[in-house]
């Protein structure tokens, strides 16, 4: 999702705005259990760097898509009733299930 | 030349009446048959489309249907489409007969429910078919109503009282004319036609709560069995929450429960006025 973060360069108000949320769900799962929190940070951080290298960086349309699923997703997260993150492969394709 | 002159003279009459072509299409909808004009009974979809799972610019993508074995509604067209042509267009539907408000889109450029509004049998020319305008897409003709919703909720529609009933666990009642008075009101099914048409809501989604969340907030403003009117009148009464409303009146053209919610509008602002 076009995270060039190397020291010094001057970032995009988009790409603050993805580490922001990044920021968001590593936040929201100090929360959780401990298991649930390591399992939760790795699932995320797996989405958010398979998204980096995958979706094209000028595809601003499509990263402010993923950016309200995310938001909606962190919502649902920070939520006390919701306890755990898992994530599934649906044959190639990769969803999220909370 | 000169031929091509007068072929142009005869034949711009029958395009420029349209509207005298969509009354007779009207006199004839409550036949049972087609209209006699039109002898092919297939008719051309123009859906937008658009899946965040293999992205790429959104489309409008055309589908060919007869007319002769499918319902009357443009909601029956779709379902047709998705049943027989392409299983992956997706839309929202449920009820059928526009008591639900799921499907509400923009149809031929007007904001309607899919389930009441019937098929264009009076040209041949393409029905177009998008999401509802000004909304954040999460696939084809489904949009993102979370903005809207929280509009809804921050009215905060439900009945308020600050003084206990006098008998627990009895309903409070009301007269016959203050019942009265939420009607055109409480009819409201929150489909977002009314707000997604409205070119302020346009320009200030966040801010503005839009006619159908004012539309609620004057219905439990003049809910005689509410006792924070007050206070209700005072947390809209708000320079973009309420006054970015300028009386374009889209709202009532979109409504397709026949509702006016400028009129309300203009009955809070009557209120605050005072």
């Amino acid at each position: 999702m076009a995270m060039g973060v190397t020291g010094g360069q001057k970032l995009s108000g988009l790409q603050k705005q993805v580490l922001n949320l990044y920021r968001g769900f590593l936040r929201a799962a100090r929360n959780k259990s401990f298991e649930d929190r390591h399992q939760i940070e790795l699932i995320v951080s797996e989405e958010f760097h398979r998204n980096s290298k995958q979706v094209d960086r000028k595809d601003f349309v499509y990263i402010e898509y993923l950016l309200r699923r995310g938001k909606k997703q962190l919502d649902q997260l920070k939520n006390s009733d919701t306890i755990s993150l898992s994530s599934m492969k649906v044959s190639g394709a990769e969803s999220k299930v909370q | 030349m000169a031929t091509g002159l007068l072929r142009r003279a005869t034949t711009t009459p029958a395009v420029i009446s349209p509207i005298s072509r969509l009354l007779l299409s009207r006199l004839h909808a409550t036949e049972a048959s087609p209209p006699p004009q039109s002898p092919t009974t297939m008719k051309t979809f123009q859906i937008y489309r658009w899946n965040p799972d293999n992205p790429s610019k959104p489309e409008l993508k055309n589908y060919e249907i007869n007319l002769k074995d499918c319902g009357p509604m443009v909601l029956d067209a779709l379902i047709k489409i998705k049943n027989e042509i392409d299983p992956s267009l997706t839309f929202r539907r449920s009820c059928r007969e526009g008591i639900c408000g799921s499907c509400a889109m923009n149809i031929d450029g007007c904001n309607g429910l899919a389930c009441l509004t019937k098929i264009e049998t009076s040209s041949t020319a393409a029905s177009m078919v998008t999401p509802l305008p000004h909304m954040f897409v999460i696939k084809d003709l489904v949009v993102d109503m979370t903005n809207f919703y929280n509009q809804y909720k921050s009215i905060e529609p439900w009945l308020k009282r600050k003084n206990p009933a006098t008998t627990p666990g009895k309903e409070y009642l009301q007269t016959k004319e203050d019942r009265k008075k939420l009607d055109g009101m409480d009819e409201c099914i929150l489909c977002a036609c009314c707000s997604t048409s409205c070119p302020s809501y346009w320009w200030n989604p966040e801010s503005y709560l839009g006619p159908a969340a004012l539309l609620h907030a004057h219905r439990w403003i003049a809910d005689s069995r509410d006792e924070y009117t007050e206070e209700r009148l005072e947390a809209i009464n708000d320079e973009f929450k309420l006054y970015r409303c300028h009386t374009i009146m889209n709202c009532t053209r979109a409504c397709p429960k026949g509702l006016n919610p400028a009129k309300q509008i203009q009955q809070i602002k009557r209120l605050e006025a005072k």
